[in-house]
């Protein structure tokens, strides 16, 4: 190991600064979501959840200095490998993982179990920003599109067999990165339609207006435009197609499983079924809205602390921030997920080789996928979707994943001096 | 165009951050029913109820408490029962009504309290207590029942029973909530505000199972639980039991009176019902049966059932007379029995005489001169004028209207008015002729056992009352009863006029009720009898005693038992040396009464 290899003076110790701030929270907030006063355990007390996470916070903190002391060259040189050997982990959990409610998602043995999709992230990341980083690599042409969002797909196939939708979304959000590296434009606006169309034709229940609006809008583009017969068949096409899209979503919904059209459905009326489907989305709002502006106070909680919300530790983490510090509470955990992909973002177009900016932008696109999805769900702007809220949820696969993602980035920008000037 | 889509992501995250601040700001600040959505989850509103109070007779009796009733709860998923064999032992009940109680409460709920053993008496209570600690999940539920160590006076006391809707809405301070018990007659009903107590709250936690969580806040919103005021009754309890024992198996009422303060000593309405059987989960079942009984047990008749006042009614007749001026000890009449039947007795007779004979064409004749006094030349006009100023007189003797009396459901009676009569024949279509029976208490006239025994008061005071009523004291302090009970009434005829007729009434005892007669116990009394078209006539006896210190002012109503002078005589004879001497002399009398064969 050469000496130049540490660079503790140029760690990025804002980012570090804000991802400790976030994992104590959280910490604190797994502690309030089993805190039971008629059973007072303490906060460190390893039969309960935050004693377990401390054990995480800890091995976290190992994965940490060994990332730290490792030669940066090591993870550049191996991501093709680091990709492969997780794609085959994922081939063969469908095989050898545990099944639970019809879902593969972890191997391991006994108590110990790692989620192999959450891993994944930063090896597709790696291999993702291993593929792109040629100089000749150029997203607005379609040969190397295809081979961007083929290393893309592999992962969310695999996933998709878990069966684990709510991970297998989370790769899309690599897009923001091949944003940044420069697919056209067009993608998104045509994404953007697409998601409009489709918000709009699950909340309208009648398809007819929608399809009549299409036909008034593709009408008067036409008027407005130049009138050549090319361009009014371009556009009659495209409208059609768009009519023909709006009546496939029913379609396709109907013949999603029952419980994932429910939690589509449940976006639209939180009060179809209070009980049963709209019970955790109801609770989780309960739960924030009650808290108010300053929130009931640290352990002070109802909603949260009896129960009252599901998958409070993991996916719901938010609500127990929400009741218990507020508004004021939310906008501080916000602002500081916020600063972290503001943070993020410096860094990434501060690099000198492409590979870490693509990196880095990978590492942006997930944190921000996963706070902008989990915080949106918990609130009902979003269908319930098992992801959870980075550094902050309970489990050791998902805070180690985050961590050694996050780590791998601030390993390459504490090590840019070194790097290569290889940026194009 | 590649520089800018940093900058475009930097936007885009503040954006969502944006969105997401607002919409929190929304359900969060501005949105006020989440957190009203939040108390209605976790905080569950617990009412304390109070202990209801006690009621005692006159001398410190008790007559009404609440028993605990033990139910024994199991919630399923703590519950471990071990040994099957020995905890059936224990708890002394069978094998398959252990598998039987836990599989339902199992299917209530697994978290959730539910009753395994409803029920359980106080000593098996005390031998269970001691193994309770042995089984989780396993305690002890308290509830009261209203008991009456004596089951007595059920129609005076009353019962409580769950509030009905109608109550419900009625109920404009919202005290009550569905559910709740309250006194629905008697004095439980009538003394509701003082024998129910104050509610208390408890805030208690649950979690989304409704298993408790400790108290909210520490039980900074808890207010306890307010108990209800002892009240002690007027009634004797030993004359109330005794007087029953006496009307078992007949109809009618006893209603006694302590004269100078109004107090009801016994009021005794035949048939009545063990109140113990009112209470509890036997309720509905006993309602039931009672209510569709066709003696009607639950109709309270001291105070519901309204007859002519009879002969008796002569002796008001002779009180206004003498107080008009109109008659005098002197006024001697003729016992012409032309005017009206009469029976044989020395002819004619003066007042006293009158009294003592109880003649009917005195009274024919002596009413005439009351009602026709000549004011108006028209005869007609004269008859109205002179029954409404009479009218006057007698509803001072509180008659025609009811008393008072601290019951709900008291009825008034009837003393009519020219409107009546007018309805009847047409006005200054009737005179003196028509109305005639009034003279000797028939007709068109009705009164209740209470106003009789008030009646009976009123003589035996010269000329005033109390309003009759059954508490003496509340919480201990004969101050707190109601205000109207400390009022005196006077009947507007000057006390010296009441000689003449305590003198007569106590010699009347010897020509109409010789079985009412005691040794060395001076008792003033006068028969009647309520004339009843569907059968035998009703016995009636009012009296009180003794003549010259009157203690005891009692009236007795005994259905169809004919003539006033042998079963309502007899009895009110009983219950006054019941009361005044304590014990009974006379034991043939008493089987005489008790075996109830009058005719």
């Amino acid at each position: 190991m050469r000496e130049s290899d540490i660079h503790i003076n140029r760690v990025d110790w804002i980012a570090v600064s804000i991802y400790f701030a976030l994992v104590i929270i959280g910490w604190f907030n797994i502690y309030a979501a089993v805190y039971d006063s008629q059973v007072e355990k303490s906060i460190f007390d390893f039969s309960i959840n935050s004693g377990k996470q401390l054990v995480w916070i800890g091995t976290a903190i190992a994965l940490i200095t060994i990332i730290m002391v490792a030669d940066y060259r090591f993870f550049e040189n191996l991501s093709l490998i680091i990709y492969g050997v997780f794609m085959l982990i994922l081939i063969v959990t469908p095989f050898l993982g545990k099944e639970v409610n019809g879902q593969t998602l972890s191997i391991g043995f006994g108590d110990f179990r790692i989620q192999p999709g959450e891993f994944a992230k930063f090896a597709t990341a790696l291999a993702l920003a291993k593929v792109m980083e040629r100089p000749t690599f150029d997203l607005s042409k379609k040969n190397y599109q295809f081979i961007a969002f083929g290393v893309l797909f592999i992962p969310i196939a695999l996933i998709l067999l878990q069966p684990d939708t709510g991970t297998a979304m989370v790769y899309f959000s690599f897009l923001l990165m091949f944003y940044r590296e420069g697919l056209p434009q067009w993608y998104f606006g045509l994404g953007l339609g697409m998601v409009t169309i489709t918000l709009l034709a699950l909340g309208i229940d009648n398809n007819l207006y929608l399809a009549l609006a299409i036909v008034l809008l593709t009408a008067a583009l036409i008027f407005l435009g130049k009138r050549t017969w090319q361009r009014i068949l371009a556009f009659s096409l495209i409208g059609i197609g768009l009519i023909a899209y709006t009546y496939s979503i029913d379609f396709v919904v109907s013949k999603l499983p029952p419980h994932q059209q429910n939690r589509i459905m449940v976006l639209f009326n939180p009060d179809i079924d209070p009980l049963g489907v709209g019970w955790n989305v109801t609770q989780s709002k309960i739960a924030i809205g009650s808290g108010g502006l300053l929130g009931k106070g640290y352990l002070e909680g109802t909603q949260t602390k009896f129960d009252f919300v599901p998958e409070q530790h993991t996916d719901f983490i938010f609500c127990t921030l929400g009741e218990e510090f507020g508004w004021v509470g939310s906008l501080v955990v916000i602002g500081l997920f916020v600063g972290l992909l503001y943070r993020l973002v410096i860094m990434a177009e501060r690099q000198k080789t492409r590979f870490s900016r693509i990196y880095g932008y990978g590492v942006i696109s997930i944190l921000l996928f996963h706070f902008m999805i989990n915080i949106a769900m918990t609130i009902g702007l979003f269908p319930v979707v098992g992801i959870p809220l980075p550094f902050f949820s309970y489990g050791g696969s998902s805070l180690w994943s985050f961590t050694v993602l996050l780590f791998i980035f601030i390993k390459f920008d504490s090590s840019r001096a070194t790097q290569l000037g290889r940026i194009s | 165009m590649k520089d800018q889509r940093p900058v475009v992501i930097l936007i885009f995250i503040f954006l969502v951050s944006v969105i997401l601040l607002a919409k929190l700001f929304t359900i969060q600040v501005l949105d006020d029913s989440f957190m009203k959505r939040a108390e209605r989850n976790a905080i569950q509103r617990i009412v304390d109820h109070p202990y209801r109070g006690l009621v005692y007779d006159r001398t410190g009796k008790l007559m009404v408490f609440n028993n605990p009733i033990f139910d024994l709860m199991v919630v399923p998923k703590e519950f471990k029962v071990g040994d099957t064999t020995r905890f059936c032992q224990l708890f002394k009940i069978s094998k398959e009504q252990l598998i039987e109680g836990y599989n339902a409460a199992k299917n209530y709920s697994r978290v959730k309290p539910s009753p395994l053993i409803k029920q359980i008496s106080t000593t098996d209570f005390a031998r269970i207590q001691d193994f309770l600690v042995d089984y989780p999940g396993l305690f002890i539920m308290t509830r009261s029942v209203r008991s009456y160590p004596t089951p007595t006076a059920a129609h005076a006391l009353g019962y409580i029973g769950e509030i009905s809707a109608g109550q419900l809405e009625r109920d404009t301070l919202k005290y009550y909530s569905q559910g709740d018990y309250v006194g629905l007659s008697g004095l439980e009903r009538y003394y509701e505000n003082e024998l129910r107590g104050k509610k208390g709250v408890k805030y208690k936690m649950v979690n989304v199972r409704g298993v408790d969580k400790g108290p909210f806040k520490d039980g900074e919103y808890d207010t306890a639980s307010i108990a209800g005021k002892n009240i002690t009754s007027t009634i004797d309890l030993d004359l109330q039991r005794y007087g029953e024992m006496l009307m078992n198996g007949k109809t009618g009422s006893v209603v006694a009176i302590e004269p100078k303060t109004g107090e009801i000593l016994a009021m005794i309405s035949a048939p009545f019902y063990d109140p113990n059987e009112l209470t509890g989960a036997e309720f509905s079942k006993t309602y039931r049966r009672l209510n569709g009984d066709k003696a009607k047990p639950l109709f309270n008749r001291p105070i519901m059932a309204m007859y002519p006042p009879g002969s008796i009614f002569k002796i008001v007749q002779s009180l206004i007379g003498l107080q008009e001026g109109i008659l005098t000890p002197n006024t001697t009449l003729s016992c012409n029995r032309s005017l009206v039947a009469c029976h044989n007795h020395p002819n004619p007779v003066n007042l006293f005489g009158a009294i003592r004979n109880s003649c009917n064409p005195y009274y024919h004749q002596a009413y005439r001169m009351i009602i026709n006094q000549g004011i108006s030349s028209n005869t007609f006009k004269d008859t109205e004028i002179g029954l409404n100023a009479w009218r006057e007189k007698v509803l001072k003797f509180g008659l025609g209207g009811s008393l008072g009396v601290d019951m709900f459901g008291e009825k008034g009676g009837d003393i009519p008015s020219s409107k009546l009569y007018d309805r009847i024949y047409g006005s200054g279509r009737w005179k003196y002729s028509t109305i005639y029976s009034l003279s000797i208490g028939q007709g068109e006239m009705q009164v209740t056992p209470l106003q009789m025994a008030n009646l009976a008061a009123i003589f035996a005071n010269k000329g005033y009352y109390y309003t009759p009523h059954l508490v003496k004291e509340i919480d201990g302090d004969p101050t707190l009863i109601p205000g109207k009970f400390q009022i005196r009434h006077d009947v507007g005829v000057d006390a010296h006029h009441f000689d003449l007729i305590q003198d007569a009434m106590a010699e009347a005892l010897y020509g109409t009720a010789n079985r009412a007669v005691i040794k060395d116990l001076v008792i003033a009394g006068k028969t009647g009898t309520a004339q009843n078209p569907h059968g035998e006539d009703h016995s009636v006896f009012i009296a009180f005693a003794p003549k010259d210190d009157p203690k005891i002012a009692i009236a007795v109503y005994v259905e169809n038992a004919g003539w006033g002078g042998r079963a309502a005589a007899s009895t009110a004879s009983l219950m006054i040396e019941k009361y005044i001497k304590g014990e009974i002399s006379r034991p043939a009398l008493q089987e005489y009464v008790l075996a109830g064969n009058f005719n």
